[in-house]
């Protein structure tokens, strides 16, 4: 899960002190579709850009892990336990994962996770909503992985080839996460009154949280001309906003929930669904940190570090203890 | 009609209540487990313990299947897992014991894996072949989960001083519970002269080797006897399983009759 929104540009100028010739050389294999891999020249920037994507996606699959980790002790029933265990264990999956595509990069694991737990860096917003019911772990299969998807396919085709095929696979288990996270949403729409309210009530609170996993509009954001030119990015935020909108009404309503915005509407003449404004106020406020369980969540990630501080410890020290004796035996 | 038991037509009770004793222990063990996702010491463990909560829950809705096809009363997994009381629950209270730190988690992981594998793989030439096809799948996961928390004993108890001496503790604290687990009843003994389940003796030696090779390795000391048994496997439960089966059982019995 991710989302783009929290892409910032990076403080220096693109290329400033980078060779030209190199740069163009650069450019011209992008534009032919070739992969960057990891030892190839790339510019600063390109770097600086994907590490923080990179690392910012890994910080949301782990963050992650926590509102749905919520409901692992309660799940209403063994198989539904199984799917969610089984789920929030390929989250970290994809955090091991991208973790080690960001080290392609010449950052570490650790150096990336000190700046999650101090706050430096940025994770995907959504995580900061609370789970309250069990239908929120179906909303969030449903919207939150199925946003998630919207953005990442295209990330498949990204220029920066360790990226794209860690996404390849991340995605196959999305889709997968997407359609478990429906079938929750169904069986509830076609359970008792109590359970119907359930699965609305999850709805409304995640269908805004959602879109505004998108980013910015377009008019916004001012980082996409140069991910776009770099192929990090191949389309904007409001043209994969307004996808996931046309992809997930007509779910809604086959699952007979009503979608909380009065304005939304077909546009016949488009074929697009055209709904109401985006409260950017409250997007602005979840990522400074005024949601309304981000320091919650900060909060676990630090226990579970510190907590397994001695865990780690004694792991490298045993390791070392081990290769002083083989040592010692040849 | 519902095809003749594989074994003991005659004592059908005393045949559900083993497999109870099975599916509990690994359904219980699994709910601990879930609890470390998203919590653990890093995201390989966070993956280990996920993966080993799969394996076990994977075994409990085999085994809790089998026992209500026994019984013939109607339940399914579900109803078995989601209401019954804590009474009514076999499993061993080792597998219950609060998760507390890391090395608390080891040492119970440790403990019931180990027991496990010399059990399932005993248990694959039960007479029984419904119990024996369980074993044959269970005792292949059950050899990587001893794999990964052997590996821990030993990291851990031969690791840093802290890590040591919360391993010990650990240990200590928790091998009251390994009483029961040596200790074959009389539901354990009639089940082995019927060719059902193993030689409990056979169990309990491989088991004490397995534990003794592994703490010595990790420079652990194994405490000398047990001093209260506690007998899940016959419904006497400690404190700490009402708790789990509120939390676990909350949402089904919130709302009676209910698909999900």
């Amino acid at each position: 899960m991710y989302t783009q929104g929290l892409l910032t540009p990076s403080p220096k100028s693109p290329a400033a002190v980078e060779d030209a010739e190199l740069l163009a050389r650069f450019q011209a294999r992008i534009d032919r579709e070739e992969k960057i891999e990891p030892k190839d020249w790339m510019p600063d920037q390109y770097r600086q850009t994907l590490v923080r994507q990179i690392s910012q996606h890994a910080h949301s699959e782990i963050v992650g892990m926590l509102p749905e980790g919520n409901w692992i002790g309660r799940a209403p029933t063994l198989l539904r336990k199984s799917i969610l265990i089984a789920k929030v264990q390929d989250e970290g999956g994809h955090g091991a994962y991208l973790y080690s595509a960001a080290e392609t990069l010449g950052v570490s694991r650790a150096e990336l996770i000190d700046q999650l737990l101090s706050g430096r860096a940025k994770y995907s917003s959504i995580f900061n909503y609370p789970t309250p019911t069990w239908a929120d772990i179906g909303a969030i299969g449903w919207l939150v992985d199925g946003a998630a998807i919207m953005n990442q396919i295209p990330l498949c085709r990204c220029s920066y080839g360790p990226y794209a095929r860690a996404m390849v696979r991340v995605c196959k288990e999305e889709s997968f996460h997407q359609r478990q996270g429906y079938d929750i949403m169904l069986q509830l729409a076609r359970g008792t009154p109590a359970q119907r309210q359930m699965a609305q009530d999850a709805f409304n609170r995640w269908w805004w949280p959602s879109l505004m996993m998108f980013g910015p509009s377009d008019g916004a954001s001012q980082h996409t001309a140069l991910s776009v030119r770099w192929k990090i990015k191949r389309f904007t935020n409001d043209e994969l906003r307004q996808k996931f909108v046309d992809f997930t009404v007509p779910q809604a309503h086959f699952l007979g929930l009503t979608v909380p915005d009065p304005l939304l509407h077909l546009d016949e003449s488009t074929g697009h669904y055209r709904f109401g404004d985006i409260d950017w106020s409250e997007f602005q406020a979840v990522l400074a940190g005024n949601g309304p369980c981000n320091r919650e969540r900060l909060a676990a990630r630090r226990a579970a570090h510190e907590d397994g501080r001695w865990v780690r410890e004694a792991a490298l020290a045993y390791a070392d203890k081990l290769t002083s004796r083989t040592r010692s035996v040849a | 009609m519902i095809a003749e038991p594989r074994a003991l037509a005659a004592d059908k009770t005393a045949l559900f209540e083993y497999v109870l004793r099975l599916a509990d222990t690994s359904l219980v063990l699994a709910q601990r487990l879930g609890a470390w996702v998203g919590h653990a010491p890093a995201i390989e463990e966070d993956l280990g313990l996920a993966n080993t909560a799969l394996d076990l829950l994977g075994q409990a809705r085999l085994l809790l299947a089998y026992a209500g096809e026994i019984e013939g009363a109607g339940r399914n997994e579900d109803v078995l897992a989601f209401l019954r009381e804590e009474g009514e629950f076999r499993n061993i209270a080792l597998a219950e014991q609060p998760n507390g730190d890391f090395a608390d988690t080891i040492v119970r992981q440790f403990l019931i894996d180990a027991y496990q594998v010399e059990l399932y793989d005993r248990l694959q030439g039960s007479v029984d072949t419904q119990l024996a096809a369980i074993a044959a799948k269970a005792v292949k996961e059950t050899r990587y989960h001893l794999r990964y928390s052997r590996g821990w004993v030993v990291r851990l108890g031969d690791g840093t001083s802290e890590s040591h001496a919360r391993m010990q503790g650990a240990i200590d604290r928790l091998w009251k519970y390994t009483a029961e687990l040596v200790t074959a009843d009389e539901l354990d003994s009639r089940l082995h002269a019927a060719g059902v389940a193993p030689d409990h003796e056979a169990v309990v030696t491989a088991w004490r080797t397995r534990a003794r090779e592994a703490f010595s390795e990790a420079t652990l000391d194994m405490p000398a006897g047990a001093s209260y048994a506690w007998f899940g496997k016959q419904g006497r439960h400690t404190e700490s399983l009402g708790q789990l089966l509120a939390e676990m059982q909350y949402l089904y019995r919130g709302h009676p009759g209910a698909a999900w």
